[in-house]
């Protein structure tokens, strides 16, 4: 580990500030209920389970969140859903979103990849964008976009 | 249940400084809060139980907080714990350990150098670690998810978010120990920008550095160590799931049960200490816990003029007891929150002489 003098700072009264870049890269073993999940995503497939109320979590739960019921039964959704509710980035000029897909009942998070906040709205129909090489992670899902066909955002 | 009382206090003045390491921020908190004790012949022998709220994901270094038991003094021996949580959950473990009948008396104390870092990157590891963490969603970011979504339904305005951003900074400038403050107007707040669509700065907290310790006791010890003691009438932790998308972001059900269980509506409030790091949670939590217009809200400035990751919950309980302490209230309620959208909620009632 190097740092150029920029990174460096000391202050008039001596003090010695340097970066310090923390990484913790583990292999992990996931468990099924993730598993099956993260495994399909390298396939572009989006699966989620059963809630005991009946309502679809995707990604999946492991438990209920109310009834504490192990979640067994599983259901694909699609890769496209409907914006629930979303804010605009400014650092990074994207958009976080709460996405219901379609097929599910619980809203997952992740981003979508629009222009501007004005392309975006609640009630928009957006569709996942697949990485070109998928290694089982979340952001096997590259980012969601505005659905083909959805030109005119929101409802 | 036996009788536990907050005895004395002592704050930090907020700031923003990286090079202050967790033992600098400490010190002069640990000092401070026994020179007031001093008085009563209170010394840091006579503490049965230590318990600390600090994050080492803030700090950048595993086990940073046993860099505060330097402060604390390790000899003779103590009976420390450490919550990697905010300081106000320390004081939960706290009050728990003296119901137990464990303890008489605990020292509950806090830091937070919110500035090591990017604290807003930093907050996204407490997202699950596969199906969110690794998209590093920030707090602003979540926090402006659940704002929308509260707009959506009605439940907040952005003018009544505003309104929540100056009366909180307008209460700041009577605050010594708060970062922000100032008289604004509300019009020339809503023309600003959006920072982080759909919010403003002035919805959003300032990166704070902190520290801040609470000192508990029971009746008979409260008697000796203090002229007025606060009384904890009723504490209660409640948790939503963390999956954003299973609950309602436009409503908060964990501080709602919290609040009831801790008998909030058994009495009149005379001021409310909120722990709303964003504008909007403030009008969420006034709406659950069903906060009218005659109590005080957060006569401090609350979260959104000095928020000092980790200590800025404890610093609820602390403005709230001060007050009564001081004569200037007699009953108030206190609570933090933890976690993205307000996922976990801690409230208590706070009472002087009955």
């Amino acid at each position: 580990m190097s740092t150029t003098d920029d990174d460096v700072t000391i202050a008039d009264d001596g003090s010695f500030t340097a970066p310090l870049v923390l990484a913790y890269p583990y292999d992990r073993t996931v468990g099924p209920t993730i598993g099956r999940f993260l495994t399909g995503l390298m396939e572009k497939r989006i699966e989620g389970t059963v809630g005991s109320d009946g309502r679809v979590y995707v990604p999946p739960a492991e438990f209920d969140p109310v009834t504490g019921e192990p979640c067994t039964e599983w259901v694909t959704a699609a890769d496209t859903g409907t914006v629930e509710t979303w804010s605009w980035s400014a650092d990074d000029e994207r958009a976080w979103a709460m996405i219901k897909l379609d097929g599910a009942d619980v809203a997952m998070m992740h981003r979508v990849d629009v222009a501007s906040a004005d392309d975006m709205s609640t009630g928009m129909r957006v569709q996942a964008q697949w990485a070109d090489e998928r290694r089982g992670a979340i952001d096997d899902i590259a980012t969601f976009v505005q659905a083909s066909g959805d030109g005119e955002a929101g409802q | 249940m036996r009788d536990v009382a907050i005895v004395a206090t002592a704050q930090a003045k907020s700031t923003v400084n990286s090079t202050l390491t967790t033992p600098e921020l400490l010190v002069p908190v640990i000092t401070s809060l026994f020179e007031g004790l001093a008085s009563k012949g209170v010394e840091r022998t006579d503490i049965d139980f230590w318990c600390h709220g600090s994050c080492d994901y803030l700090t950048g270094q595993p086990f940073s907080f046993v860099a505060a038991v330097d402060v604390l003094g390790a000899w003779p021996p103590i009976v420390e714990s450490h919550v990697e949580a905010d300081g106000a959950f320390a004081l939960y473990e706290a009050w728990i350990k003296i119901q137990t009948g464990q303890a008489e008396t605990a020292v509950v104390f806090a830091n937070g150098k919110s500035s090591s870092g990017p604290v807003d990157r930093i907050l996204a590891l407490q997202h699950d670690p596969y199906t969110e963490a690794p998209l590093w969603p920030t707090m602003t970011a979540t926090a402006g998810m659940q704002a929308r979504a509260a707009l959506d339904a009605g439940v907040v305005t952005e003018r009544a978010m505003a309104e929540v951003a100056a009366r909180s900074q307008r209460s700041a400038m009577s605050n010594p120990n708060a970062l922000l403050r100032g008289e604004h107007d509300v019009d020339e707040l809503l023309a600003q920008p959006y920072a982080n669509a759909p919010l403003r700065t002035h919805d959003c907290p300032p990166v704070t550095d902190g520290a801040n310790a609470i000192v508990l006791a029971t009746a008979d010890a409260a008697a000796k160590w203090c002229d007025r003691p606060v009384w904890i009438r009723g504490i209660d932790h409640r948790i939503d799931t963390q999956r954003l998308g299973a609950r309602s972001l436009t409503t908060s059900a964990s501080t709602a049960i919290a609040a009831d269980k801790a008998g909030a509506g058994n009495g009149k409030l005379d001021l409310a200490e909120l722990h709303a790091p964003f504008t909007h949670q403030e009008l969420m939590l006034r709406s659950a816990i069903g906060l009218d217009e005659s109590v005080d809200i957060n006569p401090s400035g609350g979260a959104l003029c000095a928020n000092p990751q980790m200590a800025a919950g404890l610093a609820r309980f602390i403005e709230a007891a001060d007050r009564i302490a001081n004569g200037s209230a007699n009953r108030g309620l206190a609570h933090a929150t933890s976690g993205p959208c307000l996922q976990q909620n801690l409230v208590a009632v706070l009472e002087g002489a009955s």
